[in-house]
C-alpha cells in the first residue's frame, strides 16, 4: 500500500487501536446493516417483553424491566439510529449488556452470529457524517463480502447522548 | 527470632480504642461528689492496660501521658485525693488526646503535640498539686498507724438501713496469717465486690471488712485463691451508726443464691465453693469472734500497679465478677455516696441523698441493657453480604408472589395440595424476609452514646444542670437509618438543651429542680419506631408562634390545634429572623430536621406545654427497604404513592373544580383550594380518563404544602421492596425508585416532593389539547407503538 507519510502515521495509529479490536464479537442486524460489538460485554440475550415505559424519555429509551430483581434499561437502537421497521413481537430480541457493572439493554432487529475477527478481517473508518459519531465506531470489518461495523457499545452507551447515566458523570 | 509485633497493633488499637470508649462512658456516668470507687477503678484500669500496651509496642507517647493519667487516678482511686470537675474535665481531655495520638499510630493522623504537652502539664499539676492536701475525713485516708478507734471504724465503713435494704451487708472477714503482700492483693481482690478495709485484731491477727451486696460464699470464693479458706471466718456485722436503724434486715442480693444471713449479728456459712482447688473440704469455718478495735486505713501503696490480682489489670473473670460489677453498680453508688455523706457530717446533706441516688440508679439502669448486649457473641459480615443476602431474599418473595398469584388462577378443588404447599411456602418467605431484615437492625445505642459526652460539654458551656436520660437504648433499627437520624437527633437535643432547658437560677425561680432532664428514647410502635427527645424546660409558647407564623406571612388562625401550631417551627427561615425568648432557635435548621426526617419516610411531631417542657416525637419506618405504598394505575401503567404522605383520596365533585384563567386547575377540599397535579400530563402518559371527576385524587402533603395527584384509579395498599433505578439507569424527575410487582413486572415510585415541585411548575391545564407538542407526539407514537 502506498501513502504518504502522513497517511501512514495516522494508520500506525488507527492499526494500533484495531490491533485492540481484535477478538471475538457478537454481530446483530439493525435494518440492513450488520453490527458488532464485543462479545465479553454482552450478558445475555433475551426476548423482548413488558417495558415499564418511564415519563419523558426520549423515544429511543423504551423503559424499565425486571431482570431477575434488577431493573434495567432498554434502549431502542433502531429509534437510536433510525433504522429498519419498528416492530415489536416475539421475534425481536434484546442484548443484555454488562458494562462495567450497569446492566442495559439494546432491541435490535436480530442476533446473527459470534466471530472471531483478527487485525487482518478489520478496517478503519473513513471520515462520515452519521447519526451517531464516528468516534463509536472502532473499525469495520468485511466478513463473506459483508460489512461489519464494530461498535465500541460501551463507550457509546456511556455517551451524553444516549442519556443513560446521569449528567454529572459527564 | 523475634517477634514482629506489628501483626498485633490491629488487637492493641482496636483494644485500645474500646477501653477509651468504656472510660469515656463511665467519666461521664461518675458522680462528681460521691464517686463510685468501682468506676474509678475501672477507668484506672482502662488507663493502666492502655499504658502496658502502648509500653509494649513502642508507643512511647501514649504510654507517656497514660502513665501521668494514671498516677493521678490512682490517687483519686485511693482516695488520697477528692474528684473534682476540674478532673473529670482533664480526664476527658486526656482521652482525646490519647485518642488522637492512637489515631495517629493507627491512622498516620496528625497529632497535635501541644496538646499532648498541655494535657500532660495539666495532669501532672492535679496530681502534684493537691497531693499533699490528702481529703480530711475522707474514709480511707492514709493513716499508717492504727487508731485504736472504733468510732473510726464505724465511720468509715458502715450500712445504713437503706444499703441494707438493698442487699448490702458489712462483713467481717477475720484472716488466718498472712504475710504483707497477700493481704494486699486479698484487699484488691475484695475490692472488687465492695469496699474494703483492714484492721488487725487484738490476737496480731488481720481481718477485713467488706461491704458489699455480695454474699459470703462469693468472699470466700474469692479469698480461696490466697489463703485457706477453712481458715476464714466470715461475720455478718451488722454496725451502724447509733442514728440507724440496727434491726433493719438485709434481704438477699439478687443473684445470691446461696442463703443469706438474715440475722445481722451473726453467720454461719457453708464453705460452699465445692470443687475449688485449694479446698480440703474441712467442714464450717469457724463462728466469727467479735469484732476488733481499731480501723488500719489502707496503706495502697500501688496494688494495683504490681499486678498480682487474679482478675487485674482489666479483664474480669468472665463470670462471677463481672456479673457482680453489673449488679453492684446500684449498691456500689449508694455506697460510695453513704460513706461521703457520713464522713463529710453535714446534715443538710441528707435528704439530697436518696434523690440523686435514684437519679444515678434510674441512669445506670438506662445503661444496664447496652452493657450486656455488646457482651452477647456476634460475627463481623460485610454489610454488602447482608445487603445481598436482602437483595436476594426479597427477589424469592417476589417470586412466591408470582408462584401464589398463578396458583390462585387455578381450581381450588383439583390442586388443594399444591395451593396448600404454596401457602406454606408464603409463610415461610415471610418468615425468612423477617430474619433476614433483623440482621441489618442496630441497637440505637449506635446513636445514643455519642449523645451524653455532647450535653454534658455544652450544658457546661451554656452554664446549665442537664442530666441526660436514655430509654430504650437496644431498641433496633435499620443501619441505614441509623447513620441518616444521627444529624437529626443531634439538632434537636442541642436545641433541647440551648433552648429547651432554663438555666438553673431560673429553674429555680420557677419552683423546678435545678437539674434539667433530658430525655432520649426510643421504642417500637406498632410498625415503626418511635424516637423521642423530651425536655423539662420552658416549653413552646402557643401565642409567640402564632404572632411570628403571622409576622413571617403564614397562614394562621386562633383555632388551629397545639399540633399544628407547633408545626409551624418547620417552616423554613420560621424564627431566624430575630430571637423570640422562650422559641429562639428551635426552629433554627428545624425544617432541615423535617426534610431529612421526611425523606426517610418518617414523621415527626411536637408535644408540648408551657412551663413544663417539650417532647418532639420522631416515627420512623422499621427500614429503608420496604415502604408501605398505595399503588395507582394510569391507563396500563401502575405506580406507587408512599402512603405516609396520603393524607386522603378521593374523587372530586364537578363543583369543587375551579379554574384560574381557565387553566390552573384546583379542587376545593373542606375549605382549602389545593392545586391539582394531573400525572398523565405531567409524565406525558395518554391516558382515557382525563376529567377529576372520572378519576381519584390523592391529597398529598410534601414539604408542607397539600396538593392533590390526579390519577385514573387506586389500585391496592401494599408493602413494596425499593430498588433503585441509579444502579443501572439514572435519576428520573418525579420518580424516587421502582419496586416489582407481583406479577414481575416494574411499576414506578413517585417522588411525592418532586411531583408537588414539578406540578408548581410546569404550566398545563388536564385536558388533551394543551399537549400538542413535539415531545409529545413522539412520545405518544413509541408508547403506542
Amino acid at each position: 500500500m502506498s501513502t504518504t507519510s502522513e497517511m501512514a502515521n495516522q494508520g500506525n495509529n488507527a492499526v494500533s487501536a484495531l490491533k485492540m479490536a481484535a477478538g471475538e464479537y457478537l454481530t446483530f442486524v439493525l435494518g440492513n446493516e450488520q453490527y458488532g460489538i464485543e462479545i465479553l460485554k454482552v450478558q445475555e440475550i433475551r426476548g423482548y417483553d413488558a417495558v415499564t415505559q418511564i415519563a419523558n424519555m426520549p423515544a429511543f429509551i423504551k423503559g424499565v424491566i425486571n431482570l431477575r430483581g434488577k431493573i434495567v434499561p432498554i434502549v431502542d437502537l433502531r429509534i437510536k439510529f433510525n433504522l429498519g421497521k419498528i416492530e415489536y413481537n416475539e421475534f425481536t430480541v434484546v442484548i443484555i449488556l454488562n458494562l462495567n457493572g450497569r446492566i442495559v439493554g439494546i432491541v435490535v432487529d436480530g442476533v446473527s452470529d459470534v466471530r472471531e475477527l483478527r487485525e487482518e478481517h478489520l478496517r478503519e473508518v473513513p471520515a462520515l457524517v452519521t447519526r451517531i459519531d464516528t468516534k463509536y465506531i472502532v473499525g469495520l470489518a468485511t466478513i463473506e463480502q459483508e460489512m461489519l461495523i464494530l461498535v465500541d457499545i460501551e463507550k457509546l452507551m456511556s455517551s451524553s447522548e444516549m442519556e443513560l447515566m446521569d449528567a454529572v458523570i459527564h | 527470632m523475634t517477634v514482629d509485633m506489628s501483626q498485633f497493633y490491629e488487637v492493641f488499637f482496636d483494644e485500645a480504642e474500646e477501653l477509651l470508649a468504656e472510660a469515656e462512658r463511665l467519666l461521664l456516668g461518675i458522680d462528681v461528689a460521691a464517686p463510685d470507687v468501682e468506676q474509678l477503678n475501672a477507668i484506672f484500669r482502662a488507663a493502666h492496660s492502655i499504658k502496658g500496651g502502648a509500653a509494649t509496642f513502642g508507643f512511647m507517647d501514649m504510654a507517656e501521658i497514660t502513665h501521668v493519667l494514671e498516677n493521678l487516678l490512682d490517687k483519686i482511686r485511693k482516695q488520697e485525693m477528692a474528684l473534682t470537675n476540674e478532673h473529670v474535665d482533664a480526664f476527658l481531655a486526656a482521652k482525646d488526646v490519647i485518642k488522637m495520638q492512637l489515631d495517629g499510630h493507627r491512622h498516620g493522623s496528625d497529632v497535635d503535640a501541644e496538646q499532648v504537652n498541655d494535657i500532660s502539664a495539666t495532669l501532672k499539676a492535679l496530681s502534684e498539686g493537691q497531693a499533699a492536701v490528702p481529703v480530711e475525713a475522707a474514709p480511707a485516708a492514709t493513716a499508717p498507724q492504727a487508731s485504736q478507734d472504733t468510732a473510726a471504724q464505724v465511720s468509715a465503713l458502715t450500712v445504713s438501713a437503706d444499703e441494707q435494704a438493698k442487699g448490702i451487708q458489712l462483713y467481717d472477714v477475720g484472716l488466718p496469717e498472712v504475710t504483707e503482700k497477700d493481704l494486699s492483693n486479698l484487699k484488691d481482690e475484695l475490692a472488687l465486690l465492695g469496699e474494703v478495709a483492714d484492721y488487725q485484731r487484738a490476737d496480731n491477727r488481720h481481718a477485713l471488712l467488706v461491704k458489699t451486696d455480695s454474699s459470703a460464699d462469693d468472699i470466700v470464693s474469692i479469698c480461696s485463691f490466697i489463703v485457706d479458706p477453712d481458715a476464714l471466718v466470715i461475720q455478718v456485722s451488722g454496725t451502724a451508726p447509733a442514728t440507724e436503724a440496727v434491726a433493719a434486715v438485709a434481704p438477699a442480693a439478687p443473684e445470691e443464691t446461696a442463703a443469706a444471713p438474715a440475722d445481722p449479728g451473726y453467720g454461719f456459712f457453708d464453705n460452699g465453693q465445692a470443687g475449688k482447688p485449694e479446698e480440703n473440704s474441712s467442714g464450717k469455718p469457724a463462728v466469727a469472734e467479735e469484732m476488733g478495735y481499731g480501723l488500719f486505713a489502707t496503706d495502697g501503696q500501688d496494688q494495683q500497679e504490681e499486678g498480682y490480682g487474679f482478675f487485674a489489670p482489666f479483664k474480669p473473670h468472665p463470670d462471677a465478677p463481672k456479673a457482680q460489677m453489673i449488679g453492684d453498680e446500684n449498691a456500689a453508688a449508694a455506697l460510695s455516696k453513704a460513706t461521703a455523706d457520713t464522713a463529710a457530717t453535714v446534715p443538710a446533706d441528707a435528704p439530697a441523698a436518696p434523690r440523686e441516688e435514684r437519679r444515678a440508679q434510674a441512669r445506670r439502669e438506662s445503661d444496664k441493657p447496652s452493657a450486656q448486649n455488646t457482651e452477647s457473641s456476634s460475627i463481623r459480615v460485610g454489610i454488602e453480604k447482608v445487603d445481598q443476602l436482602i437483595n436476594l431474599v426479597g427477589e424469592l418473595v417476589i417470586t412466591q408472589a408470582m408462584i401464589e398469584q398463578r396458583v390462585n388462577a387455578l381450581d381450588p378443588v383439583e390442586n388443594e395440595a399444591l395451593i396448600n404447599s404454596v401457602s406454606q411456602l408464603t409463610r415461610n418467605t415471610r418468615d425468612l424476609q423477617e430474619s433476614v431484615m433483623s440482621i441489618r437492625m442496630m441497637p440505637m445505642d449506635f446513636v445514643f452514646s455519642r449523645f451524653p459526652r455532647m450535653v454534658r460539654d455544652l450544658a457546661g458551656k451554656l452554664g446549665k444542670k442537664v442530666e441526660f436520660v436514655t430509654n430504650g437504648a437496644s431498641t433496633e433499627l435499620d443501619k441505614s437509618l441509623i447513620e441518616r437520624i444521627v444529624d437529626p437527633l443531634t439538632h434537636l437535643v442541642r436545641n433541647s438543651v440551648d433552648h429547651g432547658i432554663e438555666k438553673p437560677e431560673i429553674r429555680r425561680e420557677l419552683g423546678k429542680s435545678e437539674i434539667g432532664t433530658l430525655t432520649l428514647s426510643a421504642a417500637h410502635k406498632g410498625g415503626s419506631i418511635v424516637i423521642e427527645v423530651t425536655d423539662d424546660g420552658g416549653g413552646l409558647n402557643r401565642d409567640k408562634i402564632l404572632a411570628k407564623a403571622a409576622s413571617n406571612g403564614l397562614p394562621v388562625s386562633e383555632s388551629m390545634s397545639d399540633t399544628e401550631v407547633f408545626s409551624l417551627i418547620f417552616a423554613p427561615g420560621f424564627s431566624t429572623a430575630e430571637v423570640v425568648t422562650d422559641v429562639s432557635g428551635r426552629g433554627v435548621g428545624m425544617d432541615v430536621v423535617k426534610r431529612n426526617i421526611t425523606a426517610m419516610g418518617g414523621n415527626i411531631e411536637i408535644r408540648s406545654a408551657l412551663g413544663y417542657g417539650t417532647t418532639i416525637s420522631i416515627s420512623l419506618p422499621l427500614t429503608l427497604a420496604i415502604l408501605d405504598g398505595m399503588s395507582v394505575s394510569l391507563d396500563k401503567s401502575i405506580y406507587v404513592v408512599p402512603l405516609n404522605l396520603i393524607i386522603e383520596t378521593l374523587q372530586p365533585r364537578a363543583e369543587d373544580l375551579k379554574t384560574v384563567t381557565g387553566e390552573g386547575l384546583m379542587v376545593h377540599v373542606r375549605g382549602e383550594y389545593l392545586p391539582i397535579i394531573a400525572l398523565h400530563a405531567l409524565f406525558n402518559h395518554p391516558t382515557e380518563i382525563t376529567d377529576p371527576t372520572e378519576g381519584v385524587l390523592l391529597i398529598l402533603e410534601a414539604d408542607g404544602k397539600k396538593s392533590a395527584l390526579f390519577v385514573d384509579r387506586l389500585v391496592g395498599q401494599q408493602q413494596v421492596v425499593i430498588k433503585s433505578l441509579e444502579t443501572n439507569f439514572k435519576r428520573i424527575p418525579g420518580v424516587s425508585g421502582a419496586t416489582i410487582m407481583g406479577d414481575g413486572s416494574v411499576a414506578l415510585i413517585l417522588d411525592v416532593p418532586a411531583i408537588t415541585q414539578m406540578g408548581q411548575t410546569t404550566n398545563y391545564v388536564t385536558g388533551g389539547s394543551a399537549f400538542a407538542n413535539q415531545n409529545y407526539s413522539n412520545l405518544k407514537n413509541h408508547i403506542n407503538a
